[in-house]
């Protein structure tokens, strides 16, 4: 087991207090559980606000669980942080929705596909890690002499390609995929969602899969999580939960898609 | 958010090709090759005295059979300080003459200077103050002073202010209030009195280059503040940008991302704040010096010298030529605040004017 993620909640205090941290919180996530096996795809779906960035952005440590645990290859990971983080970090990378800004807009491809060689592998010298870089191009179908320029000069679909690319660079075992293609044009979507499945079978990489669009899901995943106002109501494999919706709330979803 | 070209040549570049742009840049470096050339430029020191000749007027150039010349005066009436030319009596202007010895950039003795005349007569290209000096020299050692205040204080002010506000805003919690509340401290009080009150917190006899350092620190101490709210805000908005996820995701330091994503975003702002608050400490110096409490005799500043520029004396014989400086305090302002739009019109579409 990869991954397991016990009765997670997370809580955000809300502002208010004036010289004291305020009593009240918000709690996007409400206690969930899963797991997720080396090489395999749980995907979550859910509709906006229903918790499902916030269960990536905690998978990945970038918000501190409040309680319940998170386990990696056996070991806790929830109550880590700084540098104890860092051996997690190599393991377990995030793709971002957004693909325009999550590319920090003032540095070259090169310099952003080199920070997580320059941190996870610092042995290697500066021209192993530009040849690297260029590999990492190569493999998610961007020209290597991109290397050079800036992220303004790409395209949605592109950006979200290097986006791809950093989180490949450090070898990672999970990425965490949040909404990763629901900002691209449908054409797009194709290609990224083709893109990702062909580097887990080449890696064996493990997704967390996160979207609101059932049909990209379904493509994805070997396992699906309904998710509902931070609680999981349902977990079955594709098939079977498009075919057979035990939950109500899973039945509403499934009927809001549009049909063309 | 603004973006900032890739290359800052090419930020330059689109600078220069403005013609408002242009024009400061060009000023603000004639200005600055003035400074930096001054012992040089000046034909005198910038106390050598001539009580013979106390307020004398610039001197007027004239071309003879020699080449360029200037008038000769004579003095008809010493409590009026009334000079009248001497007509046909000139002196030749000579090219690179050997004068009173200095050190160049601070380092190169050197005696040469770009122009001057006979030593028993004197060129006052812009006439002499109530000792005899000349004011054109004044003013161009005055410049050092004027023109490196600012740099220096504008460094040291957005330092301070890049430090607290960029760690205030990133890490937020109790560092956050705590510089907040010290900005609004001292922004809360009038800024002139604080001045007048940090000042007088010091003792008054300090040599000249203590001075000049007393009021640096004095006018980054004030400036800082603003600098800090502004960077605090600019960092709050960059902390929730994805990108800066996805640094910490990738395992960097909050340092490194500081460093390394923070504050390259932040170049744009810190450039037009910085050219467009440069005058404030130009300003800033003028006024202690005016009000007698900055740079003392016998150094000179524009603030210093338009201070003697007070005498009832100079108001009502129309000494005009001692206000020069305060033509160029008024040349080099302007000069910053045009630098300062251009490069935000440059630099953020947005408040973009005209058809560019």
């Amino acid at each position: 087991m990869l991954l397991e993620v016990a009765n997670l909640v997370v809580r955000y205090p809300l502002p208010g207090g004036l010289f004291f941290r305020s009593r009240r919180f918000v709690e996007p996530v409400k206690g969930v559980s899963f797991r997720i096996r080396a090489g395999r795809t749980v995907g979550l779906v859910g509709e906006s606000g229903s918790g499902k960035t916030t269960i990536g952005k905690a998978v990945v440590r970038l918000i501190a669980p409040h309680s319940g645990e998170i386990r990696y290859r056996q070991e806790r990971i929830d109550g880590l942080s700084g540098a104890r983080l860092h051996p997690y970090r190599k393991r377990v990378q995030m793709i971002f929705q957004d693909p325009h800004n999550s590319l920090n807009p003032r540095l070259s491809i090169a310099r952003i596909l080199g920070e997580p060689l320059e941190i996870h592998f610092p042995a290697l010298r500066a021209q192993e890690r530009r040849s690297r870089a260029a590999d990492l191009l190569r493999r998610v179908g961007l020209p290597s002499d991109s290397l050079d320029r800036f992220p303004h000069e790409f395209s949605g679909g592109q950006r979200q390609r290097i986006g791809i690319a950093r989180a490949l660079a450090v070898e990672p075992e999970l990425i965490v995929c949040d909404e990763p293609v629901s900002a691209l044009d449908v054409s797009i979507q194709a290609q990224i969602v083709n893109l990702l499945q062909d580097l887990q079978q080449e890696l064996g990489l493990a997704y967390l899969f996160i979207s609101h669009d059932l049909a990209v899901v379904e493509h994805m995943s070997d396992e699906v999580l309904v998710l509902n106002e931070g609680r999981i109501v349902e977990a079955a494999p594709p098939e079977e939960l498009y075919r057979n919706p035990k939950n109500e709330y899973t039945r509403k979803l499934l009927a809001a898609v549009p049909s063309l | 958010m603004s973006s900032l070209p890739a290359k800052s040549s090419g930020l330059w570049r689109q600078v220069i090709s403005r013609p408002q742009g242009a024009l400061a840049l060009g000023l603000l470096a004639f200005l600055y090759l003035c400074a930096l050339f001054a012992p040089f430029l000046a034909p005198y020191g910038p106390s050598d005295q001539d009580l013979q000749r106390t307020y004398h007027p610039p001197t007027a150039l004239t071309w003879t059979r020699e080449g360029l010349s200037v008038r000769l005066y004579k003095n008809s009436d010493p409590t009026q300080a009334l000079y009248q030319p001497i007509p046909g009596k000139t002196a030749v202007v000579r090219w690179l003459p050997l004068g009173h010895p200095y050190r160049l950039f601070g380092l190169f003795p050197c005696r040469r200077h770009l122009f001057g005349v006979e030593s028993k007569q004197k060129i006052y290209l812009l006439g002499s103050d109530s000792t005899g000096r000349d004011v054109f020299s004044r003013l161009l050692y005055g410049a050092q002073v004027s023109l490196s205040i600012g740099l220096i204080g504008i460094s040291i002010s957005l330092g301070v202010g890049l430090i607290a506000g960029g760690l205030a805003g990133y890490f937020g919690g109790w560092f956050d209030s705590l510089v907040m509340r010290t900005t609004e401290l001292l922004m809360a009080i009038p800024g002139l009195y604080l001045l007048l009150a940090l000042r007088g917190a010091f003792a008054s006899q300090f040599s000249s280059g203590e001075v000049y350092l007393l009021i640096v620190i004095i006018l980054s101490f004030l400036g800082w503040s603003g600098a800090a709210r502004v960077i605090r805000g600019l960092a709050l908005s960059l902390r929730a940008q994805t990108f800066v996820d996805a640094a910490i995701v990738t395992g960097l330091s909050p340092w490194r991302i500081l460093w390394r994503h923070l504050l390259p975003n932040l170049a744009s702002y810190l450039l037009v704040a910085s050219a467009l608050s440069i005058p404030g400490y130009i300003l800033g110096e003028a006024a202690l010096s005016f009000l007698g409490i900055g740079i003392q005799e016998p150094a000179a500043s524009w603030g210093l010298m338009l201070a003697q520029a007070q005498e009832m004396k100079v108001f009502m014989c129309n000494f005009w030529w001692l206000l020069t400086p305060g033509a160029a305090v008024f040349l080099t302002v302007a000069a910053f605040n045009l630098l300062g739009d251009t490069l935000r019109d440059v630099i953020d579409p947005h408040f973009r004017t005209g058809n560019r």
